[in-house]
């Protein structure tokens, strides 16, 4: 019989509203009834985590979304301050689209011709990836899938054949999409042992909890 | 030139997304990298790019920058001396 893997925790950015294993920890209120940006509310929600990283603010919004949904879940893990083996397996539908966007409305016109080297370091998705990484010192594995729809039975199989052989302690797994101010981070951090199985169905409904 | 160093910090506050600082928080000789404003090399090359997009000043070699981009007043004379636009 194959190993088991559980949930230890889960997050959810999304509608302006923070939450960590199903419950809200910060929703922010526009002060118009219009609907907010995205860097009002995800500055907002640094500020409310006390996330002291000043290079957060040189990001894209991919990276910031995928940075913040991360901290949450792993900055309560005690990390060692050299190194750690955890895991990132990532997906999402739109790439970079969004930071691909501004790139290439910066070169579009040959008379204007400014590329941003700030703007054109963010047209991959996995950069988010090394951020990260960078933060939390993470020296392990870690891949970024596109794919049409959240794909629970791609991030099972994947984050389980991480763990079973023994390449990660730890995997944080999830869906990390942002496309022209629609955003939606759901992460979700596996190792050996919890309450919820790490199974697809489990995946499903904690992914549509919020 | 007064002017052009009050420019230069609202610039490099704004392009380089320095989040917290402001203007009086920049003094003239501070020095931009280092333990300055801890600016790294993704900023330096921002900073090519705003010599050439803002004042028409194209660096041939981007090491120059290390001594062009030592503080806003190196940069406001280095300016004002070859700037075309």
């Amino acid at each position: 019989m194959s190993e088991k893997f559980f949930i230890k925790n889960y997050c959810h950015i999304k509608n302006q509203t923070v939450s960590v294993n199903g419950k809200v920890i910060f929703n922010d209120v526009p002060i118009t009834l219009g609907t907010e940006d995205f860097s009002t509310f995800i500055k907002n929600a640094y500020k409310f985590l006390k996330t002291d990283y000043s290079k957060f603010f040189k990001m894209d919004n991919l990276s910031k979304l995928a940075f913040l949904a991360a901290y949450l879940l792993l900055k309560s893990e005690n990390l060692n301050e050299e190194e750690n083996n955890i895991a990132l397996v990532f997906s999402n539908k739109a790439s970079s689209l969004d930071t691909d966007r501004k790139h290439e409305a910066a070169i579009e016109n040959e008379a204007e011709y400014f590329p941003s080297p700030a703007v054109f370091v963010y047209t991959l998705p996995n950069i988010c990836l090394g951020e990260i990484s960078i933060k939390h010192r993470l020296y392990s594995e870690n891949s970024f899938f596109i794919f049409d729809r959240f794909n629970a039975e791609h991030l099972q199989l994947y984050a389980n054949s991480l763990l079973r052989s023994g390449k990660a302690q730890k995997t944080l797994c999830g869906w990390v999409d942002f496309d022209e101010n629609s955003y939606d981070a759901f992460l979700y951090l596996v190792e050996k042992e919890g309450e919820i199985e790490h199974t697809t169905e489990e995946i499903t409904r904690l992914y549509n909890t919020l | 030139m007064s002017e052009l160093k009050e420019e230069l910090k609202a610039k490099i506050i704004e392009q380089l997304n320095l989040e917290d600082v402001a203007v009086a928080d920049i003094a003239d000789d501070d020095a931009l990298f280092g333990d300055g404003l801890g600016l790294d090399s993704i900023d330096a090359l921002e900073l090519i790019v705003m010599l050439d997009k803002d004042y028409g000043i194209r660096l041939s070699d981007p090491k120059e920058g290390r001594k062009i981009f030592e503080s806003v007043q190196v940069m406001a004379d280095y300016i004002q001396e070859h700037r075309t636009k």
